[in-house]
């Protein structure tokens, strides 16, 4: 087991522009580097040995919280513990905080950044699923200009993204939900600075009580985080009263494909997978109001 | 690959070096600066015993490249005690409530609640626990490190003293 890197170029641009130059000149032999707290541990184990690496740690651009309108817009080198003392952040959608929280540890939480954390493609990362349920956008940056990819459109499989090489994720921008919404993220984990055995998101609304939207997504359960549309779908109206309760939850567990790992069988982490699905249900509705 | 030119302020010291890109900053410390405090005890971010101080964040540095703390202030172990040479509060409290036995984790721990201290100047134990969560020791069971850093707390705010746990 190796756990020194292999030999490569480092490079530390201050724009965007500068850095999108750069990956365009290096193709596929260039990396971003971000908190470097997905990437180090894989080009120490050698499981990534880019050529060149594009550390955007410098970049001002990147940084940054801002309400523009009904639109929070986080910078991708947003870092986890910034997002987490950020007010307005927590003011506009509170299920940032209350997931960022439960990854890692506060070591890599200092480092580690939304934009790393929603860009890498580990099915385990806990923030894609967060992006899905509150339909987030992020903004990319390639050579051949700008464009926005819907978070619920961005996965698709295990490190496979819509991002093509060369391009930079820059920004997360997430319409703010309505005041008086609910949320919940639930994680079960062997303890603290472990991935999700299995996790849920949930953001909702209500009127009179019932529910009147709801998004559902799941982290780690699937090659890639995934959004239970139809278990969501089932329980529009209801008050996740039983029948749809659990014709909601059987509908998640139908989309769950967790591998077998040292957190448990691909039976096992079903089972606990629907659990987390309705823990954040039942707690997302005693938050919500209207 | 060409060695690139690092400059960083260490525990209070200017120091300039030549280092390879991938040089990870745990290396940095203890192969050329000779700052063996900080440990590597698992070198894949799990333990925190590399635990160091870097621009006011607590940071595994196992998992940063030296060259990425080029222009960084960095605070280790050995630059935790007074300027006159007595010990820290935590050093003090480490030794006075029996919060090491082998010690490896030691450093990293008193580096992290440092930062923990400074963010939270009274936390409770709750707060004093998940702060220190990416630090493992498998000697004390925590209890005397919490009881360590309470002590720390306490002596930083002027509290009065209790006497050592037996
Ligand atoms: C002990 C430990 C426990 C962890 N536990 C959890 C956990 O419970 N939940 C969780 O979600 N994560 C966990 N992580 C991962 C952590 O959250 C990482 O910080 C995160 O996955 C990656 O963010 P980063 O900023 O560190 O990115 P990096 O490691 O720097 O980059 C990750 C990948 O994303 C790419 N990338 C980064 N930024 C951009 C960008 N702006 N545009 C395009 N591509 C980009 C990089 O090229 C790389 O491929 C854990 C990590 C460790 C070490
Ligand atoms: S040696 Fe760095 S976290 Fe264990
Ligand atoms: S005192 Fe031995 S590991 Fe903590």
């Amino acid at each position: 087991m190796s756990v020194i890197p292999a030999p490569f170029s480092y490079h530390r641009p201050k724009s965007i522009a500068e850095a999108t130059a750069l990956l365009a000149e290096h193709n596929d032999e260039a990396r971003i580097l971000a908190g470097g707290q997905s990437l180090i541990p894989m080009m120490k184990f050698r499981l990534a040995a880019p050529e060149h690496l594009v550390d955007v740690g410098a970049i001002a651009e990147l940084k940054g919280i801002q309400r523009v309108g009904d639109a929070l817009v986080i910078g991708a080198m947003t870092t986890q513990h910034e997002l987490q003392l950020s007010k307005t952040a927590t003011d506009a959608a509170p299920i940032l905080k209350e997931a960022s929280l439960l990854i890692a540890d506060p070591q890599v939480r200092y480092m580690g950044t939304l934009g790393g954390n929603v860009a890498n493609g580990d099915p385990g990362n806990d923030m894609p699923a967060v992006m899905m349920c509150l339909d987030a956008a992020y903004r990319i940056m390639g050579a051949a200009g700008p464009r926005t990819v819907k978070a619920r459109d961005f996965y698709e499989g295990t490190y496979a993204t819509a991002l093509a090489t060369g391009e930079i994720l820059t920004a997360i921008e997430i319409p703010v939900p309505p005041a008086g919404h609910g949320y919940a993220y639930e994680k079960l984990k062997r303890k603290i600075g472990d991935y999700a055995t299995a996790a849920a998101g949930v953001v909702l609304t209500t009127r009179g009580g019932r529910i009147a939207t709801c998004a559902i997504a799941l982290s780690n359960l699937a090659d890639k985080a995934v959004l239970a549309t139809d278990a969501a779908a089932t329980l529009i109206g209801t008050a996740l009263e039983k029948p749809a309760l659990d014709k909601a939850i059987a509908a998640a567990r139908a989309i769950m494909s967790p591998a077998a790992d040292t957190r448990g069988t691909t039976e096992y982490r079903t089972a606990v997978g629907g659990v987390m699905v309705e823990r954040a249900l039942r707690r997302a509705l005693a938050r919500a109001k209207g | 690959m060409a060695k690139m030119h690092v400059k960083m302020n260490v525990n209070g010291a200017e120091v300039e070096s030549l280092v390879e890109p991938r040089t990870l900053l745990i290396h940095h410390l203890r192969e050329t600066l000779n700052l063996t405090g900080p440990h590597i005890g698992c070198d894949t971010t799990h333990c925190g015993a590399c635990t160091i101080d870097m621009d006011g964040k607590s940071v595994k540095s196992c998992t940063v490249f030296a060259v990425q703390a080029d222009g960084a202030m960095i605070t280790t172990i050995e630059g935790m005690a007074n300027p006159d040479g007595t010990l820290h509060a935590l050093q003090e409290g480490f030794r006075m409530m029996h919060g090491l036995q082998c010690g490896f984790c030691t450093p990293g721990m008193i580096v992290r609640a440092h930062r923990l201290l400074k963010e939270i100047p009274n936390p409770t134990e709750d707060e004093i626990r998940f702060g220190i969560a990416g630090n493992l020791c498998r000697c004390t069971g925590y209890q005397n490190i919490v009881k360590a850093i309470q002590y720390a707390a306490a002596k930083l705010s002027g509290a009065p003293m209790q006497e050592a746990a037996e």
